[in-house]
């Protein structure tokens, strides 16, 4: 326990940094929400004043009801505005506190090394941006004031009761713990029937996102009233564990009330016989019965609160966790600019693993001259993609060095050595945005007309232009409307835009028609003339034409060679160009 | 929305008791100023301190009678919302099982499963909140103005001119906020795009050097958030001043009233604190009765779209029996098309048509054809997934239209496009095919899809559990162990709908061996991009753009078919170089 709370309070301090920013703020708050609670604290007490100033028959003391109506007036008034302010200063910082937290995890993440990036699911990078941050807003800053007009609240009314009579306020003392005692034993029931209730939950919607998901196969199989058993059982079990988790939570309410209506008698009580006895006031009584109605509220918010402000500093120690990663090593302060590379590419010795101790890829040379074409073959799963990541330096080597030009690409600004790549992948991305805009990420600043010249040197202007806008047609983040073939063709025509010196090449397996796939073809052979390319290839012509064929599976390279030798030496490719081309 | 409270039904005693209960509750609650009232008047001002006593005794067991009645009135409703949400659950699950593919294709899973998770829970509050708040509110509100009236009616007075003018208040911030909060929302959901496509882009984003323009973005959408929340932030901040100073203004007037009536002795002094306990009452229960309108607004909106998927009518296949036979089938022929056509609901044109062929027992039909040539939508006519609307299909020798869902299901076996495995073991997944198969019966599906050296290496063997969308397994084990799942049913007819795309060449060329030599030959289609994997059928179907671009071997196909020709040869570039070397080496 000491070693979560030490935790806890680490990242308190982190957070207290965010919040330092905005410090007048913060105090400005603290001022306008002890105003505010102080000055609410002493309307009672003036309603009480103006009350005693009307006894009873022909006994109204008018000057002194007007007199106090009108500092009443005043009170309410500055209690109004610094309420409002209040608000407003509240806003500022959490609203900006959110906003300072997610942009520095964006930029972190946009200098976050992709080990980290694939490592992590996007869905849980995401939720910690967005609602762990909005959590942390909420809870924190939110619960924090709460916390704060909470206590003065409390302390004001101890105060101003004790300052009236010190006896009903030790009666009033003496019954709010059991309020305290009846929530928090509510509360201690109510978690554990909310956590069935999510659990149970979480269960059947696990089971409906599969079978609504994949509702034809169920139908094909005639799976449906098994389907059905199932769902029942589990319904039947949140039927059950939903009616007790809403009956207890639901008893807070009337329970607290209860314990307030005793407070209320208790002061009824001993309030009227000290007045009988003169000790107080007719209108101190009705101060005190206004206390006794609002003593307990702020209390059953702190208990809330500190749950709250807890689930808060969880969010907020998954936020900065992102924050305070470490980012991909710096760039070589020597670090040259790789302009109109020539395309030597050479990789000696070169061992790389992404977990240590699984080696993967072990003393792989490999030499490119400027202009060749290197074909990647192997079946799905061969790891293209770790000789993609080597290559692009998305991921560093482990040992060894991969050359460009004669340099290690270590010691090369990795946004030329990007830049010199123009790569075309299966898995297209595109992004939400215009046609326009999509081609126009290869190359900022690249206007109309070069855009519509890369689309038509890739074969992409045709079908562009049928699209319902054209270049301004809008794509979705499914890229909603557009064929598999024609995404990639867009990818092809942003790549087009700057044509680099240097190509990776991903060629497409079965889900593009034969049409489109011949567009991509005629395409990837304009780009390549005299461009040393990479090519994960799966057709038998693309592969004897390569200069270097690697013949990969598992992430090992198994061969490497021309489509002779490698027929020669009966390998492992051997049996595959057998399997896949010569067919049996 | 009314359909759906017919699931209330069983609940019609709750669903009285318990608003009942809170107005109970509520009559407790308004007598006790009038109690206090009393003391004053009476106990203080008599000195009488024995009916001071006997009166707090009353206000305690005021107090005790309204828990009661309130913890009574809460289980009620928690139980009516309870049992409501269950039964719509059920209901609608057993609906949505019910729906045609054509449905399902048009309102997409994403949707139906909103519907039935946060839609339905949405209901289900909103059915609680609306049993225990909808009539304890406004008594409670109103209840305090009566009260008032049975004081002093110009007292009253201020009651009734301070409910309108707060009820103004509170509901009018909502309603200028509420829009803004959704602003707010699609100003949140374009921060939470740029994050997400930030992450599934990355390598496209670091390959062009685009993060430092991504960053401004970012940091420009996230401004545009801040603002929205700080502008919304403003008005809604309007709601807490505005309303303490009504209410404390009201009590102001209240007094002076008060002070007026006192000093002409219409009423008392105790009376005074009385109507000013009641101002105090009135504004927590109007700002809870505000967030309960907010809640019916939301869960009547989410209720009327689980009505909508009710109103979706079940796709229950229009069986026939008995229809006469135009010819007499022959014994051996399983599927024949004849001229049928296949138009989707709420489309403008056919997907398929005029599509005429006969396939035999144990044949294998393979089907090739370019995307969207309706490969896929042929195979789909033969299990019924949907009603062909032109032209004639018969299995097995009876007319489509003469089998129940359950009977053509039971004789064809389909390998969708995307495996999918199901959260369980392996055994239970396979068993989908046909219940209480023996492991010797699995073990041989196994085989012939070329899975069984997927579970060999699984430690649990048949009892591996598979995890939910059978995220343990790679790509191509899936489609492997769909197949088996296919297999362990023995199906008369067997649908491959490109089902070893994921698979390797060889593997693929394994597992149509495998079929070949199975005991009991069902008959086979085979779709798929590859013409390898078709090769070898007895009887190839050419798709294109919907029609049947020819029907035939292999060897036919390429000398008749130019579409065939055109696919094979962009598949198999160099037996086109030879044909024309052997062409000129023959000239």
């Amino acid at each position: 326990m000491p070693e979560r709370k030490e935790k806890q309070a680490a990242v308190l301090k982190k957070l207290l940094r965010y919040i330092g920013k905005y410090t007048p703020f913060v105090l400005l708050s603290l001022l306008f929400a002890a105003v505010s609670a102080v000055l609410s604290l002493y309307v009672p007490i003036l309603t009480g004043r103006a009350i005693d100033c009307i006894s009873g028959l022909n006994d109204v003391d008018f000057a002194g009801i007007f007199h106090i109506l009108a500092q009443m007036g005043l009170v309410v008034l500055i209690t109004a505005t610094a309420q409002w302010f209040l608000n407003i200063c509240n806003n500022r910082i959490t609203y900006r506190v959110v906003r300072d937290l997610r942009v520095d995890a964006f930029e972190k993440i946009e200098i976050l090394p992709l080990k980290y990036l694939d490592a992590h699911s996007h869905g849980e990078l995401v939720s910690r941006v967005i609602s762990d941050a909005d959590q942390v807003a909420d809870g924190l800053l939110m619960g924090f004031t709460q916390l704060f007009t909470g206590v003065i609240t409390v302390i004001g009314t101890l105060v101003f009761m004790v300052s009236i009579q010190y006896k009903i306020a030790l009666v009033v003392v003496c019954i709010t713990p059991v309020s305290l005692f009846v929530a928090a034993f509510i509360a201690r029931r109510t978690f554990s029937m909310f956590k069935l209730q999510s659990e149970t939950r979480g269960e059947q919607t696990a089971l409906i996102e599969e079978m609504v998901a994949n509702q034809k196969v169920v139908q094909a199989f005639g799976r449906e009233g098994k389907v059905l058993e199932q769902f029942d059982e589990i319904n039947g079990r949140l039927e059950t564990s939903s009616l007790r988790a809403t009956f207890f939570s639901s008893l807070t309410n009337p329970c607290t009330r209860f314990v307030n209506s005793l407070v209320y008698t208790g002061v009824g009580i001993f309030g009227a016989v000290s007045a009988v006895s003169g000790g107080i006031s007719v209108g101190q009584l009705a101060s005190f019965l206004s206390y006794a109605n609002q003593y307990t509220k702020p209390f059953n918010e702190i208990s809330g609160v500190v749950t709250e402000l807890q689930n808060a500093l969880a969010c907020a120690g998954r936020i900065l966790e992102l924050i305070e990663e470490t980012p991909q090593p710096a760039e070589d302060p020597d670090a040259v600019c790789l302009t109109d590379a020539k395309g030597m590419v050479s990789l000696c010795h070169v061992d790389f693993s992404y977990t240590e101790g699984q080696r993967l890829i072990e003393d792989f040379n490999l030499d490119v001259k400027p202009g060749q074409r290197v074909a990647i073959v192997g079946p799905t799963g061969c790891g293209k993609t770790t000789l993609i990541n080597l290559l692009m330096r998305f991921y560093d080597v482990c040992s060894g060095e991969i050359r460009v030009d004669g340099t290690d690409i270590r010691h090369i600004r990795r946004e030329s050595l990007r830049s010199s790549y123009g790569m075309v992948l299966q898995e297209t991305w595109l992004r939400e945005g215009t046609v326009l805009e999509n081609i126009r990420m290869g190359m900022q600043g690249a206007d109309r007309a070069d855009v519509i010249e890369a689309a038509k040197a890739s074969h992409a202007h045709s079908f562009i232009k049928r699209l319902k806008d054209g270049y301004d047609t809008v794509i979705t983040e499914e890229g909603g409307g557009l064929s598999q073939g024609q995404k990639q063709l867009l990818c092809i025509a942003r790549v087009m835009l700057s044509l680099p010196p240097m190509l990776i090449l991903d060629e497409a397996t079965s889900s593009i028609d034969t049409r489109t796939e011949q567009k991509i073809q005629n395409a990837f052979a304009g780009m390549m003339q005299g461009r040393t390319s990479f090519i994960v290839a799966h057709r038998l012509s693309t592969i004897k034409e390569a200069d270097i064929i690697l013949v990969m599976k598992d992430g090992h390279i198994l061969e490497q060679g021309d489509h002779k030798t490698l027929l020669a030496k009966n390998g492992f490719y051997a049996t595959l160009y057998k399997s896949q081309f010569v067919n049996g | 929305m009314r359909q759906l409270l017919a699931y209330l039904k069983d609940y019609k005693k709750e669903c009285v008791l318990a608003p009942l209960f809170k107005m109970l509750e509520a009559i407790f609650e308004l007598l006790v100023p009038l109690v206090m009232a009393a003391v004053i008047d009476r106990g203080i001002a008599q000195g009488n301190i024995s009916y001071i006593i006997k009166m707090c005794l009353v206000m305690v067991f005021l107090g005790i009678v309204g828990l009661i009645s309130s913890v009574t009135a809460q289980y009620f409703s928690a139980k009516a919302a309870a049992g409501f949400g269950t039964k719509v659950r059920h209901a609608l699950f057993a609906h949505i099982e019910g729906l045609s593919f054509s449905s399902l294709d048009q309102i997409g899973a994403s949707t139906l499963i909103t519907r039935m998770t946060s839609d339905v829970n949405q209901v289900q509050n909103g059915v609680n909140m609306v049993l225990r708040l909808f009539l304890r509110s406004p008594f409670i509100v109103l209840g305090a103005m009566v009260m008032a009236f049975t004081i002093d009616v110009s007292g009253a007075l201020v009651f009734a001119a301070a409910i309108p003018a707060l009820s103004l208040v509170v509901f009018g911030v909502m309603r200028v906020s509420i829009p803004l909060y959704k602003k707010v929302q699609g100003k949140l959901d374009a921060v939470t795009l740029h994050t997400r496509e930030n992450l599934t882009g990355v390598r496209v984003i670091r390959a062009f050097h685009l993060e430092e323009q991504e960053t401004a973005e970012f940091r420009a959408r996230s401004g545009e958030l801040t603002a929205m929340q700080m502008q919304v932030g403003r008005i809604s901040g309007f709601l807490n001043p505005a309303t303490f100073v009504l209410i404390n203004g009201a009590t102001a007037y209240l007094i002076y009233v008060g002070a007026l009536k006192v000093d002409g002795g219409a009423i008392s002094q105790g009376e005074v604190v009385a109507l000013v306990n009641y101002m105090g009452q009135i504004l927590v229960e109007l700002i809870k009765f505000a967030n309960l309108i907010v809640t019916m607004t939301k869960a009547a909106a989410c209720a009327n779209r689980i009505q909508s998927v009710f109103e979706i009518p079940q796709g229950e296949r229009e069986v026939s029996l008995g229809k006469t036979e135009a010819s007499p089938a022959k014994e051996d022929e399983m599927v024949v098309f004849s001229h049928v056509g296949l138009t989707y609901e709420h489309a403008g044109a056919e997907s398929l048509s005029d599509i005429s062929f006969t396939a035999k027992r144990g044949e294998t039909i393979g089907i090739i054809g370019g995307t969207g040539s309706g490969k896929t939508s042929l195979v789909h006519l033969i299990p019924g997934f949907y009603p062909h609307t032109a032209g004639s299909i018969r299995i097995d020798g009876r007319d489509i239209n003469s089998y129940t869902k359950e009977e053509l299901r039971r004789k064809v076996g389909i390998v969708l496009q995307k495996s999918v495995l199901f959260a369980g073991t392996i055994r239970e997944n396979l068993c989908w095919g046909r219940e209480g198969a023996t492991d010797e019966e699995l073990k041989e599906a196994l085989l012939t899809a070329q899975a069984w050296e997927v579970v060999e290496k699984k430690d649990g063997k048949l009892n591996e559990r598979v995890a939910q969308g059978g995220r343990n397994f790679s790509g191509g084990q899936k489609q492997r162990l769909t197949i088996a799942r296919a297999l362990v049913k023995n199906p008369d007819i067997l649908i491959l709908d490109d089902s070893a795309s994921a698979l390797d060449y060889a593997t693929d060329a394994a597992l149509r061996r495998a079929l070949a030599d199975r005991k009991e030959q069902p008959t086979v289609f085979i779709v798929s991009q590859r013409a390898s994997s078709i090769l070898h059928a007895d009887r190839i179907l050419v798709l294109d753009d919907g029609e049947l671009a020819g029907v035939g071997s292999h060897e036919e196909l390429l000398k008749q078919c130019s579409v065939y020709r055109e696919i094979y040869y962009s598949q198999y570039p160099e037996k086109n170089e030879r044909k024309g070397v052997e062409r000129h080496a023959g000239a």
